[in-house]
C-alpha cells in the first residue's frame, strides 16, 4: 500500500539533512511501528508523507497504492487515504469541531467523486464514533482542541480517523503525554478500525503503546535511517536494552 | 489656522456645491457656522497629521452634485432575513417613490430639508451641533463641509420601541457626488436599530441619545466604488446605549470616521467593524472616543483582511476626560494579510485625564496561522476553503458585536461570499 523508497530529505530553510535514504514498504491490513530515539527522523518522515511544507526532498519516493505522494497536495493525499494522527493537534480557535470535520469529509468526497453525507447522516456517524471513544458530546461544539486536555485532543485525532476511514494511517506518538488508561481508549479506537484491509504506521518512542496495537513489523529508526527491522520481539528488545546498545549491535 | 492653500481647497469645495435654499434662521446659522469652522480648518491635505496614512486627495476634489436621475436601481436587500423598513436615496436624494413607508409606533420621520425649514426643538439642538463638538481636539473639515451644504437626509425622532429597522440605502449611478446628512435623536427609554448600505460621498450621521435610550447600527458598504467619507457623531446620556458596526468591501478610498462622547454616567458604547480589502483598495477607520462622564464603558472591535495591495488603516483614540471616573475603555484592531502586497497600518491612542480607570489597546498583524493551515488541509480540506475557514475565524469576533444574530449572520455571508471571491481580483 505505502512504499517509500530511498527517501532523502533536507529542511528547506537549512542545509541538515534528516532523511539519508528511508525504505519501507507497508503492505494492507498490517500495522508497522517505527520506534527510535529522538531526532532519528520519525515525526519528519510522518510530515513528509502527509506534504507539511519546510522540507525538500533530495531523493527517492514515496507512493500511496503506486500513486506519487510527493507530487500531491495535502488535501489531495487525505482524499487519497491517508492520515496523519498528529503528536500535537492543531487548535484552531473560532473553527467549530464538526463544521471542520464535516468540511473535510465532504471535500475528501467532492475530490474521490462520491456524493456529499448529509448533516443528520453526518451527525449520527460522529456521535456513535464519539461514544466508543469517550467522547462527550459537548466537546464536539467546541472550536477545534480549544480548551481540551492532552488526552481529549488524542482522542479527538482518533475519532477524526474513525470518521473520514482513511486507508493509510500515520500515528505520530499518538502515547505521548498519555495517562495508561486514556492509551488504552485510544489503542481500542485504532484496534476497532483493524479490519484487515487499512494499514498503520504507529511512530512511537515507547514499546508501551504496542502492547496494546500489536504490530506486525518493528522498525528501528536511527539517523535519518531504518537500521533493523523486525517482528514484535524487536520492541521487546527496545525497551530491555534502550536504543544506545541496540545502534551499537547494528553498527 | 489653515494655510493659503489648504482654505482656497475650502473655498473651492463649497463653491461647486449649490447653495442650500431657503431655510430657517436658526438653519442658516447652523450653516454659516459649519462654512467658518471648515475654512478656519481648511480641506484636508495628506501632510495632515489625522491623514498620515490616507491620502484625502480623493476626498476632496470638489465633484459636482450629479443631477437627480430617475434611475430605479435594482433592490436586493444584504440584511438577509431581516426585512426593514427601506429609505432609498438614489445619487444623495431621497427617493420616497422607491421607499417604505417609514411611520411607526415610536419613531416620526422627516426629511432634512422639510426640517432646516421649520422650528424643531430637537433638531435646532442637533443638526450641525454634534459635528461642531466633534471638532474640539481634532479639525474634521469633510464633515462641517457637509453641515454646510448637504440638503438630503433623514431625521428620525425616536420616542419609543421601533419595531422594525430602518434601512438607509444610498445608491449611486453614475459619478458625482452625493451629501447626506441624517440627524436621529433617541429619547428617554426609547430604542431604535438603523441599518444602512452603500456609500454616499460624504455622509454625516448625527446621534444624540437621551438617557436610558438604545441605538444600534449595522451598515455594509460593499466595493467597487470610488471616494467615500463618512462621519458619526454620537452623543450619549446616562445609561444609554450605542452599538455601531461597519463591514466595508474594497473600495477605490473608504475613511470612516467614528467620533462618540459620553456626557451621561454608565452608558455604554461599542464600535466595530471587520475589513475585507483586496485589489487596490484603501480602507480607512478613525474613531475617536471621549469619555466625560462617570462609570462608562467603551469598546472598539476591528478586523482586518487584506490581500492584493489593499491597504488597512485603523486610527483609534480614548480620550477621558478630568473626573470621568470609573471608566473603562478597550480597543483591539487586528489584521491578517494574505499576500505581501497588503499593508495595514494601526494607530492606538490613549489620553487621560482621570486617575481610576481602565483602558486598554492592543493591535496585531499577520499571516493565517501555518500549522492550523496544514492541518486542516491534512483532513482534506483544499486551500482555498481552509484559507475562508481560518479567515473566518479570524474576523468573527467582528461579527460578534453585532447583538443580532440574523443580522450578524448576514454580514458573516457577505464576508464568506468575499472571500471566496476574492482570488480572481488579486493584483
Amino acid at each position: 500500500m505505502l512504499e517509500i523508497k530511498n527517501l532523502h530529505v533536507k529542511l528547506e530553510d537549512e542545509d541538515k539533512v534528516i532523511l539519508k535514504g528511508v525504505d519501507l514498504t507497508v503492505e494492507a491490513g498490517t500495522v508497522h511501528a517505527i520506534m527510535g530515539p529522538n531526532g532519528s527522523g520519525k515525526s519528519t518522515l510522518s510530515y513528509v508523507l502527509t506534504g507539511r511544507d519546510g522540507y525538500e526532498v533530495t531523493q527517492g519516493s514515496a507512493t500511496l497504492d503506486g500513486d506519487d505522494l510527493l507530487a500531491m497536495d495535502p488535501e489531495d493525499r487525505a482524499a487519497h487515504g491517508l492520515f496523519l494522527a498528529f503528536q500535537y493537534p492543531v487548535e484552531i480557535p473560532g473553527v467549530g469541531n464538526m463544521t471542520f470535520l464535516r468540511t473535510a469529509m465532504n471535500a475528501q468526497r467532492k475530490a474521490r467523486g462520491e456524493p456529499q453525507i448529509s448533516a443528520p447522516e453526518f451527525l449520527k456517524l460522529v456521535r456513535t464514533q464519539a461514544k466508543a471513544l469517550h467522547i462527550d458530546a459537548e466537546m464536539l461544539k467546541r472550536p477545534v482542541n480549544v480548551g481540551f486536555s492532552g488526552g481529549e485532543k488524542k482522542r479527538n485525532e482518533i475519532l477524526q480517523m474513525a470518521v473520514l476511514q482513511p486507508r493509510m494511517c500515520i500515528l505520530d506518538e499518538t502515547d505521548s503525554g498519555l495517562d495508561v488508561d486514556a492509551m488504552k481508549l485510544v489503542a481500542e479506537g485504532v484496534n476497532a478500525l483493524r479490519d484487515g484491509n487499512r494499514a498503520f504506521l504507529v511512530i512511537t518512542h515507547y514499546q508501551r503503546l504496542l502492547d496494546h496495537i500489536k504490530p506486525d513489523v518493528v522498525h528501528i529508526m536511527s539517523d535519518g535511517r531504518i537500521v533493523e527491522t523486525g517482528g514484535p520481539e524487536l520492541a521487546l528488545r527496545v525497551e530491555a536494552e534502550g536504543y544506545t546498545r541496540l545502534q551499537k549491535s547494528v553498527a | 489656522m489653515a494655510t493659503d492653500a489648504k482654505r482656497k481647497a475650502a473655498e473651492a469645495l463649497l463653491h461647486v456645491l449649490p447653495l442650500p435654499g431657503r431655510e430657517a434662521g436658526w438653519a442658516r446659522e447652523a450653516r454659516a457656522a459649519a462654512r467658518t469652522r471648515l475654512l478656519e480648518a481648511g480641506a484636508p491635505i495628506k501632510r495632515d497629521e489625522y491623514w498620515k496614512y490616507t491620502d484625502p486627495a480623493r476626498l476632496t476634489a470638489p465633484l459636482a452634485v450629479v443631477d437627480p436621475t430617475d434611475a430605479r436601481p435594482e433592490f436586493e436587500s444584504p440584511f438577509g432575513e431581516v426585512r426593514p423598513r427601506r429609505a432609498r436615496f438614489v445619487n444623495g436624494r431621497f427617493r420616497p417613490d422607491l421607499s417604505d413607508d417609514l411611520a411607526q409606533d415610536g419613531l416620526t420621520v422627516a426629511t432634512l430639508s422639510e426640517t432646516l425649514s421649520h422650528d424643531l426643538g430637537f433638531a435646532r439642538d442637533l443638526f450641525g451641533r454634534l459635528e461642531a463638538a466633534g471638532q474640539e481636539k481634532v479639525a474634521r473639515p469633510l464633515a462641517a463641509l457637509n453641515t454646510a451644504c448637504a440638503t438630503e437626509g433623514l431625521v428620525l425622532h425616536v420616542t419609543g420601541e421601533v419595531a422594525e429597522p430602518v434601512h438607509l440605502r444610498h445608491d449611486q449611478v453614475g459619478e458625482g457626488s452625493s451629501l447626506l446628512h441624517h440627524l436621529i435623536r433617541v429619547e428617554s427609554g426609547a430604542s431604535i436599530m438603523v441599518l444602512e448600505s452603500g456609500c454616499p460621498t460624504n455622509m454625516v450621521l448625527e446621534v444624540d441619545i437621551a438617557d436610558g435610550g438604545s441605538f444600534q447600527h449595522v451598515r455594509i458598504q460593499q466595493g467597487p466604488r470610488a471616494g467615500s467619507a463618512s462621519h458619526i457623531f454620537a452623543r450619549l446620556g446616562a445609561e444609554a446605549q450605542f452599538k455601531t458596526f461597519t463591514l466595508t468591501t474594497d473600495g477605490e478610498l473608504t475613511r470612516n470616521e467614528v467620533l462618540m462622547e459620553f456626557t451621561g454616567d454608565n452608558a455604554s458604547g461599542h464600535i466595530a467593524g471587520a475589513v475585507l480589502g483586496k485589489g487596490a483598495s484603501h480602507i480607512d477607520n478613525t474613531i475617536f472616543v471621549t469619555h466625560g462622564a462617570e462609570g462608562c464603558e467603551s469598546r472598539q472591535v476591528f478586523k482586518h483582511v487584506l490581500t492584493g495591495k489593499a491597504r488597512g488603516i485603523f486610527q483609534g483614540k480614548i480620550f477621558v476626560r478630568k473626573g470621568a471616573q470609573k471608566t473603562d475603555g478597550y480597543q483591539i484592531s487586528q489584521a491578517v494579510l494574505l499576500s505581501e502586497g497588503a499593508q495595514f497600518s494601526v494607530k492606538p491612542e490613549l489620553e487621560i485625564y482621570a486617575d481610576d480607570v481602565k483602558c486598554s489597546h492592543g493591535s496585531t498583524t499577520g499571516q493565517l496561522d501555518e500549522t492550523a493551515m496544514f492541518y486542516l488541509r491534512s483532513r482534506g480540506v483544499p486551500e482555498p476553503e481552509a484559507e475562508a475557514m481560518l479567515v473566518a475565524a479570524f474576523a468573527n469576533a467582528a461579527f460578534e458585536e453585532i447583538g443580532d444574530k440574523a443580522l450578524a449572520d448576514a454580514m458573516r455571508a457577505h464576508a464568506a461570499r468575499w472571500m471566496a471571491e476574492r482570488g480572481g481580483c488579486e493584483v
